[in-house]
């Protein structure tokens, strides 16, 4: 843990974190914080907004999804850029002229009502915990390769770290700190990416992610053993599967998987079978053990991800970008499945053996995690048709997003900084796209990363040790900083929206400090309970699941404030409830909660929803919520405004 | 409270400014979205033709994924210059 990355990722954290300190202390001091803004030139505020969106969400999650699924990875990035139109164009401009800065306040610009004073407050909640979530993942996975500490503790640490920073200062995240984190981080993934298409793409000639020993053959299993070696028999769990365990001379029990004749087409003289080496990881209570002996330095899980160039090609040497991807094209991926064994005495055994190859054709298009896109049935599709509307949607459903759209001295300045931002943004997504694709194919992903969210972090480590201290600060800050802003506004949804405005609990000021730190407390506690948990979830899925809840509770309502008259405020309160209601419930009953979150079997127990994102329809439920609700209090009301004209003719 | 002044002639809130702006904005929201929406179709009817590699030999998906994210870019540029600024009164 003592060693140069650690040091270097303590130095980038301080000088970034000094710096938050320092320009937030001076911000505040003076009171010209608003009138600073106005200095500030269009780029610093361009770049500033890509560093206060690419979050731990971008650069773990995508590159990790990338790196496990292939191209379906990529969607997101699609996906998460998409909805900056939608917020540009629709929204950014018309919720400025309402006056107002978030959200809520936006929504009950026109009305003044309590209902949607309520609505709203519970929506941000719930909205910033979801949002949470994915990034103490994020900073658990962070932490592992960094410190080799489990995920648990990463969450810990930036869980209390943050606690203490929001209770004790509060982190004012500037622009110029956004602007240097935005572009460490651009550039600093960019020179990855360089390295990446220097080196080029390798065959592995073991083809089998890392393995020692080859394959054998032998017909049985007791045909494979060696001199020097014995056979287990099997016992447990293993009896039954298509594994032959060996014992070497010392002390290792190696597992081999059979690899089985296909039911037809069986030759009429059946040559030995192949059995594939594999490597496993035994749990029992709080012992680890690797390939049969006890995990330590010298014994550990081999990191897993590798690549058969086309035509028997061993190194393409230094490429440029699209013939890198031609490249895989036309190559095979090797990849990792894994099967758990329960022994005997009540220990688990995951054994991690080698796919079939993969064809890169296959892998660098939709299907690898939405499997529906590759099957028959148009219905099948739903999944991923739900996601990119929930992710083209959501982004203007995040009112912390347009914040800093706010602060500039006029729109003209504002759309160029948009610009700015969009271009940084997408030039890192499209940077994503290799990282994720290089660390799928360069052996060194972690087999026990169910989520992926470990990828772009062990494939800096592989290239430049110093690369991976940087990169994982840059990325541990935006955590830090991502994290303290939601904690406060979940705080400032509680304290202020609901206890001041709604249940109209008069404080003075120091109690609505007080009450808005224990609310920061609370809701932090509960972000790391929830993030240790989520561990196996891929941060990305996470936060697009964020968006489909914000787009389902906010959207729906907004837009048809801004462009419909027969808006009421009961269909907006009415709206926002059923929307967050409905995307939270399918969320928590989906087919993927169910296996990572729950671990429930899937077939014995099938989920309640068909498949895993709301988006398709929960959306359209909220918008028509909003148009039914608000005919039918819309009567309500002209009645009731009739009535008082007939009164006061009296 | 509604406000009794409203903004000038040439003030960037005024309305024959943000009327034409947000015109242009919601024309360009709608040509992204069929562009978006073209992905999204190919994607669950066509899927065969994302595996085609018409350019350099990398396929439509990738290229079609590329191209959205160019498309923002550009279209974020074209609002930016076909906007009408107007003034935002907090010259000197």
């Amino acid at each position: 843990m003592w060693n140069m990355p650690f040091f270097v990722f303590l130095f980038f954290v301080g000088i970034v974190l000094g710096l938050s300190f320092y320009l937030g202390r001076r911000a505040r001091s003076a009171k010209g914080f608003y009138a600073a803004h106005g200095t500030i030139p269009w780029f610093v505020n361009g770049i500033a907004f890509a560093g206060d969106y690419l979050s731990a969400a971008s650069f773990l999650g995508i590159c990790g999804l990338i790196a496990l699924y292939g191209y379906d990875g990529f969607l997101y990035s699609i996906g998460y850029l998409a909805g900056w139109i939608v917020a540009l164009f629709v929204i950014a401009e018309p919720i400025k002229r309402l006056g107002r800065f978030t959200f809520a306040d936006a929504l009950d610009a026109r009305f003044n009502s309590r209902g949607i004073k309520l609505t709203a407050a519970i929506s941000t909640l719930v909205v910033s915990i979801f949002y949470l979530i994915p990034q103490m993942v994020g900073a658990g996975a962070l932490v592992k390769p960094l410190l080799n500490l489990p995920h648990w503790s990463g969450v810990l640490i930036v869980g209390v770290t943050v606690i203490v920073i929001v209770v004790t200062a509060g982190m004012v995240s500037t622009t110029w700190v956004q602007f240097i984190k935005g572009s460490l981080l651009v550039v600093f993934c960019f020179v990855l990416v360089v390295m990446i298409l220097n080196r080029g793409l390798k065959s592995d000639p073991r083809a089998l992610g890392g393995q020692v020993l080859g394959i054998r053959t032998g017909y049985a299993a007791h045909n494979i053993v060696q001199s020097g070696e014995t056979l287990v028999p099997p016992s447990g769990g293993w009896i039954g599967k298509p594994y032959a365990r060996i014992r070497t001379a010392d002390g290792h029990v190696l597992v081999f998987r059979e690899r089985r004749w296909p039911k037809v087409n069986v030759p009429a003289t059946f040559p030995p079978t192949e059995w594939l080496p594999t490597q496993t990881l035994t749990i029992a209570g709080s012992a680890q053990a690797v390939n049969g002996l006890p995990e330590d330095d010298t014994n550990q899980l081999k990191p897993i991800g590798g690549l058969i160039l086309p035509n028997g090609e061993s190194n393409t040497g230094p490429v440029g970008p699209f013939k890198y991807l031609a490249t895989l094209e036309q190559s095979k991926i090797v990849s990792t499945g894994k099967e758990v064994i329960k022994e005997a005495d009540g220990s688990e055994t995951t054994v991690y053996y080698p796919i079939e190859e993969r064809s890169g054709s296959s892998l660098l298009t939709p299907g690898g995690y939405f499997k529906g896109l590759k099957s028959e049935k148009t219905t099948d599709r739903l999944d991923f048709i739900s996601l990119m509307i929930a992710l083209f949607c959501g982004t203007a459903s995040l009112p912390h997003i347009l914040i800093r759209y706010y602060t500039v001295k006029d729109q003209a300045s504002a759309r160029k900084s948009t610009v700015v931002g969009i271009a940084a943004i997408g030039f890192f997504y499209i940077l994503t796209l290799y990282l994720g694709l290089a660390a799928m194919t360069s052996g060194v992903m972690d087999p026990t990363d169910t989520g992926g969210n470990m990828a772009a972090p062990l494939l800096a480590k592989s290239f430049n040790p110093f690369l991976f201290a940087v990169i994982s600060a840059i990325a541990f800050t935006t955590v830090l900083g991502t994290v303290s802003g939601l904690i406060m506004a979940a705080s400032g949804a509680v304290a202020h929206d609901l206890m001041t405005n709604f249940f109209g609990i008069g404080m003075d000021d120091q109690q609505k400090v007080r009450a808005g730190k224990i609310t920061s407390i609370a809701v932090g506690g509960v972000a790391m309970l929830l993030g240790i948990v989520c561990e196996q979830f891929n941060v990305s899925v996470l936060v697009g699941w964020a968006f489909a809840i914000a787009a389902s509770a906010n959207l729906p309502a907004l837009v048809m404030l801004l462009f419909w008259k027969g808006t009421t405020k009961q269909g907006i309160a009415a709206s926002v409830a059923v929307g967050m209601v409905s995307s939270l419930a399918w969320v928590l009953l989906a087919p993927d909660t169910y296996t990572k979150v729950y671990k429930v079997n899937v077939i014995a127990h099938p989920p309640l929803v068909p498949f895993s994102q709301p988006g398709i329809i929960t959306i359209p439920l909220a918008f028509a919520v909003l148009v039914a609700v608000s005919f039918f209090t819309r009567k309500a009301s002209e009645a009731r405004g009739f009535e008082v004209v007939e009164a006061s003719a009296k | 409270m509604s406000n009794l002044s409203a903004p000038p002639p040439g003030h960037e809130d005024h309305p024959d400014i943000t009327s034409h702006n947000s015109r242009l904005g919601l024309v360009l929201f709608f040509v992204y979205l069929a562009l978006y929406a073209g992905f999204i179709a190919v994607t669950t009817f066509r899927p065969n033709l994302l595996a085609k590699t018409p350019f350099a030999g990398v396929n439509l998906a990738i290229l079609y994924g590329f191209g959205l994210i160019l498309a923002a870019l550009i279209l974020a540029a074209v609002y930016m210059a076909l906007c009408k600024p107007g003034s935002s009164g907090q010259e000197k």
